[in-house]
């Protein structure tokens, strides 16, 4: 709520002592108050959040030797915006950084500073308020003392990056807190909120932002009181106990990224197990390990993704103008799209004719919030927002209908005619359809013009993406609106234009469909799996048309190979009777292709080795498929289609897309692959001419 | 001083959820928030349009102080929604709607949300009064010794909580219970037992009827909590009752030779209900389509051992002031406490001494035939949430008038304590 009072009264006001008006240099601003305390503010221009740049080591560089000029009686570090602390090192700067040698001298550099930091001899405090994360948070673990207001977080994200800490939070913090707990935090990338880093030990003190100034002068008086857990595990000193630690760990991280892909949580691991208690060997490691890991393959790609991921948010943003949203269908999709548009403040009424299927769907929101970790306030507040429709009440007031009925063009086009006939002629229709074409949709609409796609993928809380469906007559501005709306509620749009399966589906169908085939030719679910997990894929294609229903994956097929030219594997005469009797149905029937236990499919021990050329007759498909898009114009460009392939259908992260993937094996290569595998297997494998066009 | 009509233009309530032990699954806000919700939603302007929000409710939980407010804020009707809360033990739901009805009538407000919530599951165990002094001394015990001390005095029962629903339905002044002033009153009018069962029979089938043709669609929005369960109709309804099966039930309150039974007294449930009050003006601007006018309201007072009269008090001022006959009047609820409660209001008015002499009338007020008495049941088959009855009459009150092209209708309720308060509605041409 902002009404006039909160307006006038304005946002909180950081306390940012007598610093806040000083001049800004290379990032800093800096002053001493008359207890003789220096404030320095991280507030780097032309941006509202800080990110760590050269500019800005150089710059506390620059404020040290001030410091050490005149010793003050304590330091104060904080960030003089109100977004956060410090959103961790300058990507750019990371990604100019590609020669080892250079990044290495860079890395002393930035070393060299930090420890200057943590050796002045007054007492240094910082106070984190909102994000603390990589270089950010390492600036604070140089610090003496750690001030948190609520809301503050903690984090290392760079694995997410195929990196590790890189400017000393390695052993920073696990100097600082239980060094298992610290290592999971890097390892995971996961953030500590307030109150786990209270927990943990990260922060000394948790204040009110309207209390800073007197706790930063019990911390330079030294009267802060010491609330941090004792560090009692002295066992991480002995390098044996290290050893079987480290092996656990290695364990843990190869379930979910292999070595060969993913180096940085094993370079990591080793730097611990070797190094760990010996802080000069601990430094030279990271600075070593850090440098070679920027210059690998994986830290290139995955900071592509993350540049494409900027790309994807700056797609949604701007205003969407949409408060309340009415989702027509209260299934799994549009029940779970009702929920997380209500969790992200949006006024939702759920409609279904069915009033169980409305309760059903009330109690997944219930569920969401709760993996979500909403505090008890939160969920009140989204279930409240939450409002059961069974009248269809809500129509007439909402911005935007998300249509999340049956996938028949018949239902669907009934539907359609009831919502038009009562929405606001300014509101827009949106359908969550996977497969069915938009321009046919469109056809008997009165208002077409603002109708369009909004494509959720399934579980909608997990899954960032959302294609964006433009068709024929959607005009740019409810497209625009409808990307911007994907924004408001946390997802990634892809705009893409109305053709069969759009661009996810459509790239992901001939990759499931020839799995199937694989199944038929022999080979096991496990070995199949296993050849696209090798790959990179987060899980293979068994196990995701189960986890994706196969009565929908078979829709899907089946809509597809209707509306395009291109011949589809055939699907298996097994697979469509064992769709037909409906009781095997993949995760949410317990059993599919796989047998499913608390959500996880039971798979044989036994994985053997796959063959050289068999990923092929699987990922080539959706490459060509992708290709396909491109010359049509689904997608705007290659980089889009990465971007949609790793967010909507986690295509290995690291290999950065199909697109790129594409490129760089070399598309003269897989264009000659198609060719001979058309001959041998048939004409679903003939290249797209789209390939020429590559290049 | 001049008067401004005021309208009722609609209103909705949740089903009333009888308790079976244990909190139901909503607290008196969440409830007020269940039925408001889809209210608001139907409604063609926007919520924030409102001028206040009054709420009645009688066992406010210690989570939601002035839950009028609370119940705004959560129905998102916006930071600058003023809201009260208001009590008057059964009348709470009506006092809602008469504070509504002379604001608007006066000319400060012209379009206002009053209502009633009542969770009566959720009505708090409380600690002894002795046990409530022993925390106070242990809690201000300074040391060890003096901390021990306050220790070793603890007693086990102080551990044994009273229910706080039973006092809350007992009078304070008389300590008699409400189902004892019911005794009281078939006592001095002579109702039997097999009169009040089959009024209680009466009550069900007309509700269980009212279900089955779909004329509390409108009124009665379901509820669904956390787990997804859906809550569609007042679940207290026994459709199948019989005066046989009543006349099995033992007296509760005055045993052994009492007549008030669990089965001819109201039930305790869940419930609340909100109604929309407009000015002419309101009604106007919005575009609204009235379901009846407010014409009159009162309140009146009597001994609280015979509470259960007090409808016959507060109606026959109304129809005193307003020169109306008994006839005059086409539709009556009644609220059902007791079925020998509301007998006794019949035979109250029928009585030519009674009527003489207490109510200052030439003669007996007349006969209120059970065709045009709570006829799609009561308070015996749906429950009384005590805070939100008074509302859900009015409400019931206004659409059946509506249904029906019912000239005038009365509203009236006792209220433990010993009132009554009535309010007169009339069809808006």
């Amino acid at each position: 709520m902002t009404g006039p009072v909160l307006d006038h009264l304005g946002e909180v006001k950081l306390e940012l002592g007598p610093a806040r008006d000083a001049t800004r240099q290379k990032g800093w601003r800096a002053a001493r108050d008359d207890d003789d305390v220096v404030w320095l503010l991280l507030d780097v221009a032309g941006s509202d959040t800080n990110t760590v740049s050269r500019d800005v080591i150089e710059g506390l560089s620059d404020q040290l030797d001030q410091i050490g000029n005149n010793p003050p009686a304590c330091v104060v570090i904080r960030s003089a915006k109100l977004s956060g602390f410090a959103a961790g090192a300058d990507i750019e700067m990371l990604s100019d950084m590609t020669d080892p040698e250079e990044a290495e001298a860079l890395l002393r550099q930035g070393h060299d500073v930090l420890d200057r930091l943590e050796a002045l001899d007054c007492p240094t405090v910082a106070v984190v308020h909102g994000a603390a994360l990589g270089a950010g948070f390492e600036i604070a673990l140089a610090c003496d003392r750690i001030i948190a207001t609520d809301g503050a977080h903690f984090a290392f994200p760079e694995v997410n990056l195929g990196l590790h800490p890189g400017l000393g939070g390695t052993f920073r913090l696990s100097e600082r807190i239980d060094t298992l707990e610290a290592m999971t935090l890097m390892l995971t990338g996961k953030s500590a909120h307030t109150v786990k880093a209270m927990k943990l030990g990260i922060a000394d003190q948790v204040v009110e932002e309207r209390h800073v100034a007197n706790a930063v002068k019990a911390a330079c008086a030294g009267k802060l009181k010491d609330e941090r857990p004792g560090l009692s595990d002295r066992a991480m000193s002995m390098a044996a106990a290290r050893g079987i630690a480290a092996r656990r760990m290695r364990a843990s991280a190869g379930g979910r990224a292999p070595r060969e892909h993913y180096p940085a949580p094993y370079a990591l691991i080793d730097l611990w197990e070797e190094h760990h208690g010996d802080r000069s060997a601990m430094q030279n490691g990271e600075i070593g390990s850090f440098a070679r890991l920027l210059a690998s393959d994986t830290a290139r790609e995955l900071i592509r993704v993350f540049h494409l991921r900027q790309r994807l948010k700056s797609d949604a943003a701007g205003d969407d103008a949409i408060g309340h949203v009415h989702v027509a269908g209260a299934g799994t999709m549009g029940g779970e799209i009702a929920a997380w548009c209500a969790i992200k403040g949006k006024r939702v009424t759920l409609f279904d004719p069915d009033p169980q299927a409305i309760g059903r769907a009330l109690g997944r929101a219930a569920a969401i919030c709760k993996d979500q970790h909403l505090s008890s306030i939160e969920t009140r507040d989204a279930l409240d927002r939450l409002i059961p429709d069974p009248g269809g009440d809500g129509v007439p007031a909402a911005d935007l209908v998300i249509e999340a009925g049956p996938e028949d063009i018949a239902a669907k086009t009934t539907i359609h005619a009831d919502l038009e006939a009562a929405m606001r002629p300014t509101a827009i229709l949106a359908t969550n359809t996977s497969s069915l074409p938009l321009n046919r949709l469109a056809e008997p609409l009165r208002r077409p013009s603002r109708f369009g796609g909004l494509h959720f993928f399934n579980p909608v809380a997990k899954m960032p993406l959302v294609e964006v469906v433009s068709h024929a007559d959607t005009f740019s501005t409810v497209g625009d609106r409808l990307a911007a709306f994907c924004g408001a509620i946390g997802k990634l749009p892809a705009r893409v234009a109305a053709a069969p399966g759009f661009l996810v589906n459509r790239a992901l169908t001939p990759y499931l469909l020839e799995s199937l085939v694989l199944l038929d030719e022999g080979l096991t679910k496990e070995t199949v799996d296993n050849i696209a997990e090798r790959f990179g894929m987060p899980m293979g294609p068994v196990e995701l048309a189960d986890r994706i229903g196969l009565d929908i994956c078979l829709h899907v097929a089946d809509s597809l190979a209707g509306q395009i030219n291109k011949p589809l594997a055939e699907v298996p005469a097994w697979f469509r009777e064992m769709v037909e009797e409906g009781d095997r149905l993949g995760r949410k029937s317990g059993k599919g292709l796989y047998t499913w236990d608390e959500g996880e499919p039971e798979k044989s021990a036994a994985r053997p080795e796959p063959e050289d050329g068999w990923i092929d007759r699987l990922i080539l498909p959706l490459l060509d498929a992708c290709v396909e898009c491109r010359r049509k114009g689904v997608a705007s460009d290659a980089d889009q289609i990465d971007a949609a392939m790793i967010f909507g259908a986690g295509f290995a992260p690291f290999r950065g897309g199909p697109m790129r993937y594409a490129r760089m094996r070399g598309t003269a290569e897989i264009r000659d692959r198609l060719t001979a595998l058309a001959r041998e297997h048939g004409n679903r494998f003939a290249p797209d001419p789209g390939w020429d066009e590559m290049d | 001083m001049n008067a401004r009509p005021v309208y009722i233009v609609d209103g909705a309530r949740t089903p009333f959820l009888k308790v079976r032990g244990g909190p139901g699954p909503f607290t008196p806000v969440d409830l007020a928030v269940q039925c408001g919700r889809p209210l608001l939603l139907r409604q063609p302007f926007a919520r924030d349009a409102f001028d206040l929000v009054i709420l009645g409710c009688v066992n406010v939980i210690a989570d939601e102080m002035n839950p009028a407010r609370v119940a705004a804020l959560r129905l998102g009707m916006g930071e600058a929604m003023v809201a009260f809360t208001v009590q008057i033990n059964c009348g709470s739901g009506m006092q809602s709607i008469d504070t509504a009805y002379r604001y608007i009538r006066d000319g400060s407000h012209d379009l206002i949300l009053a209502g009633g919530a009542e969770a009566l599951s959720h009505a708090p165990l409380v600690l002894r009064q002795e046990a409530v002094e022993w925390y106070a001394e242990f809690a201000q015990a300074k040391g060890a010794v003096e901390t021990a001390r306050a220790v070793a005095d603890i007693r086990p029962d102080f551990l044994k909580p009273v229910f706080g629903l039973e006092r809350g339905l007992t009078d304070p002044i008389t300590d008699l219970n409400m189902g004892q002033t019911a005794e009281v009153l078939a006592h001095r009018f002579n109702i039997t037992r097999e009169a009040a069962d089959a009024y209680a029979v009466e009550s069900h089938h007309r509700l269980a009827r009212a279900q089955q043709e779909g004329r509390l669609d409108d009124e009665v929005i379901t509820a669904f909590d956390r787990d997804g369960q859906a809550y569609d109709h007042d679940d207290g309804v026994r459709p199948e009752t019989s005066t046989e099966a009543l006349a099995k039930l033992s007296p509760v309150f005055e045993k052994p030779y009492g007549q008030v039974t669990p089965g001819n007294a109201s039930q305790i449930t869940d419930g609340a209900s909100w109604v929309v009050l407009a000015s002419e003006a309101a009604v106007e601007e919005h575009g609204l389509t009235p379901l009846a006018r407010i014409v009159d309201s009162a309140w009146s007072a009597l001994d609280p051992s015979v509470m259960g009269l007090g409808p016959v008090l507060c109606a026959t001022e109304i129809a005193r002031r307003q020169g109306l006959s008994c006839d005059d009047i086409g539709l009556w609820e009644l609220n059902e406490a007791f079925a020998a409660q509301v007998l006794a209001c019949l035979a109250a008015w029928e009585d030519e001494a009674f009527c003489t002499r207490v109510l200052g009338l030439d003669a007996p007020f007349g006969r209120i035939d059970r065709d045009r008495l709570n006829v799609d049941g009561g308070a015996i088959s749906l429950g009384h949430p005590v805070g939100t009855s008074g509302n859900r009459i009015v409400l019931h009150l206004a659409n059946e008038m509506c249904r029906r092209g019912t000239a005038r209708g009365i509203a009236t309720e006792c209220i433990g304590g010993g009132q009554g308060g009535a309010m007169l509605l009339e069809e808006v041409s």
